[in-house]
């Protein structure tokens, strides 16, 4: 480092706004994309043990008669919701309207909240009929994975939290690096919704 | 100006998005309810989530418009996920007795 180089221009991060030219993509959207790579094997694992599981077993239960539809299928559509919301909050940073991003984030905030209310009042049900992941094989997958969605329905909480409070500040001096920040976000946010479509046939309906 | 107009067009897409995703669930819970037998019943019922899920990852994650770099590396996932799902599907196969699958001798996962 030449000793005339200010300590705030060597530590700028590179390609927040502009698109690297060896990728065509800002550097946080190669980012995020290969996270959702490694989340993909995650899940992907966790799917192949339940398909494992359940082509060994030779006395599955329907998800339909032990967990409750109604719930699921509205967990199901609030989830939906939230992304469109998250796609809209990204859509109204881009015809810079502050407001209604703030609108729109807000209520993908709520309706995260709503569905882990959901999922709370469905795991409270199980543990009151003693339905514990060592209860069966089907118990301790349904468990594992909407355990673990629902861990990262928290992290994506905590992450638009930031983003709606405090991280919001950007938008004064770096608009763009903030609509890419949302947009990161989000990309982050519909892997959780698209797991759930996965989720929901394969544990209630099936 | 035009950036804007076109995020309003997108903005529409979203919406009829938004309104197939819904619609596509009911169904789901509707067809579920269709005796296809068991393996007709997962059938449609995967097929109409990897339809859900093409929609949500082609439009509100731009998949339908994004760069090379994003496709190559989702190619990659997907070659090594499909490799994955096949390892663990052999290890249903017991490679000792021959091309037999194993079948559990005894019910031991009480079903409530």
């Amino acid at each position: 480092m030449s000793s005339g180089t200010s300590s705030s221009s060597i530590y700028v991060l590179p390609h927040t706004v502009e698109p690297n030219p060896e990728t065509g993509l800002f550097n946080a959207k190669l980012g995020i994309w290969l996270f959702l790579a490694s989340e993909v094997m995650l899940f992907g694992a966790l799917f192949s043990s339940y398909i494992l599981l359940r082509v060994s077993s030779v006395n599955w239960p329907l998800g339909s008669t032990i967990l409750n539809i109604p719930l699921g299928t509205l967990n199901t559509m609030v989830l939906i919701s939230s992304s469109v919301t998250m796609v809209m909050a990204w859509a109204s940073l881009k015809m810079k309207d502050f407001g209604k991003f703030k609108l729109y984030l807000g209520l993908t905030l709520l309706c995260a909240f709503i569905f882990l209310i959901v999922k709370y009042f469905e795991y409270s049900a199980k543990f009151h009929h003693h339905l514990f992941p060592e209860t069966s094989t089907y118990m301790a997958i349904y468990f594992t994975l909407t355990g673990l969605h629902g861990i990262h329905v928290i992290g994506g909480i905590i992450v638009n939290s930031y983003l709606w409070g405090p991280g919001s500040k950007m938008w004064l001096d770096q608009p763009e690096r903030f609509t890419n920040r949302i947009e990161i976000a989000g990309l982050y946010w519909h892997f959780v919704d698209l797991v759930w479509i996965f989720l929901f046939p394969v544990l209630y309906l099936l | 100006m035009d950036a804007a107009h076109d995020v309003k067009k997108e903005v529409r897409v979203y919406l009829m998005v938004f309104a197939a995703l819904a619609f596509l669930t009911v169904v789901t819970v509707l067809v579920s309810r269709v005796h296809l037998g068991l393996a007709g019943n997962i059938t449609v019922a995967l097929i109409i989530a990897t339809f859900k899920a093409s929609l949500v990852a082609g439009y509100f994650m731009h998949l339908i418009s994004e760069r090379q770099v994003i496709y190559a590396l989702l190619t990659m996932t997907g070659f090594f996920l499909v490799f994955m799902l096949i390892l663990f599907l052999g290890s249903h196969h017991d490679p000792i007795t021959g091309s037999v699958y194993y079948v559990p001798q005894t019910v031991s996962h009480p079903v409530h």
